[in-house]
């Protein structure tokens, strides 16, 4: 199936299916579990029900997308040194203390309180029920915060010298975990995070609303998820280009790809279409707008944008993949932006539950989050070649001593049963969403938990 | 100096997160594995329901494993990893089908049955990966040039297929001892009965595993066979002698958490045995812990975090284990 690759290209392309697997669960899961915790808090003030069975709707979606999130985890925490044992060995001292702090501060937290905020509401009682639900939703956005100061520093690195041996060792701990990508990084990611649960809880609150206008529940679902589009979007839109203008002085060799210019410019355009050619260094039928690209990239329309020709062929990440997943992301984010835009005109016209043509396009956005994050990570990570550690270490010489028929095998099995597996657990979860919040939970596909919680304790059913 | 002290605290402490995980999760693979011979999908409910609240915090303990590996051992974690590749590959995948099934489970009737299998036969394989990863890792692993220099299947010997085996044994006792402890009825006799079985084969594969180690390398049979160390040689057989009494007298007597405490003493005295036979080496034959060891600034900085951290950890884990404490209502749940 793989024969013509070798194994350093194999390891990254398992290492690419994995963690593209993995982060669809975490960007869900880390919105879901502040939204939980919000949807929990509302109830504990208002005491509306609606808002308790919003609650325990989501949870059960939380339980599935968080248990594969662990699952596709834990290959993640062994893949750096079944895969990539000369990274490891080398970049251990300063990115492994990182993930330390992970398992430390997140990964226990959150584990640890699932237990109580999925099936101990009756035996702790609605307060400190609560107080789980938030810990897990911290854990969360600790466990974003970790992993992000770990690639951000793969991106920037800072604070480390080298010893005898070839390792990064640590020098100044601060300026490892703060390195100059990582709070762009971090809030571009939290936000894409919020806005992918977003667009699911919108969706599904704007398919459910088609069925039955009058469906409160949905409707809570809905107005939520439009608000958070108007605020959340636009600020990811200032995030992002904060995030690009870090990236344009650190790695300027990322950015020339990703927008496709070879040579050097002064006022550079921006390309809108276009296919970047790594081999002819040129990109073919470009559609561009004159100066745009410099005002973007350097807020300044005459500003001089270095192209790929000023690094050496070796040193470049490869153009036309990065330049699309760029375009995807950014396209995707400027609808969110006119989905918010347009919801916030009919709720001010009083008419945000009447348009079924948003609810329609809304129904249509579920996926936007997921594809936005999926191409933001390809831009970001690719576009990080073809260094491991950017401008130290190489990808060719990170891999491990594994020979390329193991790692083609692994990554087989790994396909096969990524495919099974999520592929059950995605199509487990529409099943769930389907079915809306009001309905009675007992269905003839989705069945009770050995039992349900007695009638009358706190409602939970 | 002080980076020689700190590898040895972190040694210290990586033995013991290794140590949680293995009776901590190694209770919720034996449900697992014993899940196979449930007579029905309400039973293999319950005993799930047995470990559904606590299995995702045992299983962040081989995260921490391999984790504080990374952190504070790079050079082992960069060893090990690729060493045991094909173990722990399908340990991954053995653990992925296990994970999975707590919430698939309920999601279907249809394929209900399906990821039960799962459950099962993912408990089997990543418990048997473990016990040929441990196997492999005492028959030592070739090393040249701060890398792995054997081949893909070094990991395959008798020896390792005999901890593979011993290692799912053990879970089944883990696990069988925990039913004990939460559940009723016919489920609960019926664990009693495995737990004798898997008892007996427990202290069978300990005297196997004992028998068999001096013979692989002239250091392990050193370590056992002289002073002082042969002080452990003599006390650790008469300790495990006394927790597979008190195993049997629990079992016998109709104790409920006593069986699993004696479970848990036996996993401790074994894993004991292991590691003062791998002292001073992290990887056997020829890395030791010193020279596995982070430099002492990556070694301190997550050692600052961690002595705050693990008991906080432990505190709350501890409060979990105590809200879902006593026997499993099979009433309760949430849909």
């Amino acid at each position: 199936m793989f024969d013509a690759l070798d194994a350093v290209m194999l390891a990254r392309l398992q290492f690419a299916f994995t963690v593209s697997f993995h982060i669809v669960f975490p960007a869900f899961s880390i919105g879901l579990a502040s939204y939980l915790a919000v949807l929990e808090g509302i109830w504990l003030i208002r005491r509306d029900e609606a808002y308790l069975k919003l609650f325990d709707y989501w949870k059960t979606v939380f339980a599935v997308v968080f248990g594969m999130g662990v699952v596709s985890g834990l290959v993640m925490s062994y893949e750096f040194g079944t895969n990539w044992a000369v990274f490891s060995d080398k970049a251990g001292p300063v990115i492994g203390p990182l993930l330390g702090y992970e398992v430390l501060t997140a990964f226990f937290l959150e584990a640890g309180f699932l237990g109580v905020m999925l099936f101990g509401l009756k035996r702790v009682g609605p307060g400190l029920h609560f107080v789980s639900t938030l810990m897990v939703a911290a854990g969360t956005l600790i466990s974003a915060t970790w992993i992000l100061a770990v690639m951000s520093w793969m991106q920037t690195p800072a604070g480390y010298a080298t010893n005898e041996v070839g390792q990064f060792v640590p020098t100044n701990w601060l300026a490892i975990i703060f390195s100059p990508s990582f709070p762009y990084r971090l809030v571009h990611m939290v936000l894409a995070a919020y806005l992918t649960t977003a667009f699911v809880v919108g969706g599904v609150g704007a398919l459910h609303l088609l069925r039955d206008a009058t469906d409160r529940t949905a409707r809570i679902m809905f107005s939520m998820a439009m608000w958070m589009a108007v605020v959340v979007a636009p600020l990811q839109l200032v995030a992002g280009d904060l995030h690009g203008l870090n990236t344009f002085q650190n790695q300027p060799a990322k950015v020339a790809a990703l927008e496709g210019h070879y040579e050097t410019q002064q006022g550079a355009p921006l390309y809108l279409i276009g296919w970047p050619d790594d081999a002819a260094e040129e990109t073919r039928f470009a559609i561009g707008i004159p100066k745009l690209g410099s005002l973007i990239l350097a807020h300044d329309a005459n500003a001089t944008i270095r192209g790929l020709k000023e690094w050496a062929p070796e040193d470049r990440p490869p153009a036309t993949l990065i330049f699309w997943s760029f375009r995807i992301m950014v396209g995707l984010g400027l609808l969110m932006i006119a989905v918010g835009l347009w919801s916030l005109v009919q709720r001010i016209r009083g008419r945000l539950f009447d348009d079924r043509l948003l609810m329609r396009i809304a129904v249509w956005m579920w996926p936007s989050g997921f594809l936005a994050v999926l191409a933001g990570w390809i831009t970001t990570e690719v576009g990080r070649q073809p260094w491991t550690v950017y401008g130290l270490l190489r990808t060719s010489e990170s891999a491990s001593p594994v020979v390329a028929g193991a790692v083609a095998t692994s990554l087989t099995a790994f396909v096969i049963v990524y495919f099974i597996v999520f592929g059950a657990g995605v199509f487990y979860l529409f099943r769930l969403v389907r079915r809306p919040p009001s309905a009675e939970p007992l269905s003839d596909h989705a069945p009770v938990r050995v039992a349900r919680p007695a009638p009358g304790e706190g409602s939970a059913s | 100096m002080i980076g020689l002290e700190l590898s040895f605290i972190w040694a210290a402490i990586i033995a013991f997160a290794v140590l949680a995980y293995v009776v901590l999760d190694g209770f919720d693979l034996g449900v697992g594995i014993l899940s196979l011979g449930a007579r029905d999908e309400r039973e293999r409910g319950v005993m799930m329901s047995a470990v559904a609240p606590v299995w995702d915090g045992n299983e962040t303990w081989l995260v921490a494993g391999g984790g504080g590996l990374l952190a504070v051992f790079p050079l082992a974690y960069s060893v090990v990893l690729p060493a045991l590749y094909i173990p722990l590959i399908a340990m991954l995948l053995g653990l992925i089908f296990r994970g999975v099934a707590f919430e698939f489970r309920w999601r279907t009737e249809r394929g209900r049955r399906l990821w039960d299998l799962g459950f099962g036969i993912g408990s089997v394989v990543a418990g048997f990966s473990q016990g040929v990863a441990l196997g492999a890792l005492v028959n030592g692993i070739a090393i040249a040039d701060r890398a792995y220099a054997g081949g893909p299947f070094d990991w395959l010997t008798p020896f390792s297929i005999m901890t593979g085996i011993a290692l799912v044994i053990g879970y089944a006792l883990l696990g069988s001892t925990w039913l004990v402890y939460k559940t009723r009825g016919a489920i609960e006799a019926r664990a009693r009965q495995q737990a004798r079985y898997a008892g007996i084969g427990t202290l069978v594969m300990m005297g196997v595993f004992s028998a068999w180690t001096p013979s692989i390398d002239p250091v392990y049979a050193a370590r056992w066979f002289s002073w002082p160390t042969a002080a452990f040689s003599v006390v650790v057989p008469l300790l495990v002698a006394g927790c597979g009494w008190l195993l049997w007298r629990g079992l016998t007597k109709e104790r409920v958490l006593q069986p699993f405490l004696a479970a848990l003493g036996l996993f401790v005295l074994g894993f004991a045995g292991i590691g003062i036979s791998f002292y001073p080496f992290i990887v056997p034959p020829s890395l030791t812990i010193a020279e596995a060891a982070a430099p002492p600034e990556s070694l301190l900085f997550l050692l600052i975090g961690g002595l705050v951290l693990l008991p906080i950890i432990l505190i709350y884990t501890g409060y979990t284990y105590w809200v879902f404490r006593g026997k499993v209502d099979p009433e309760e749940g949430y849909q």
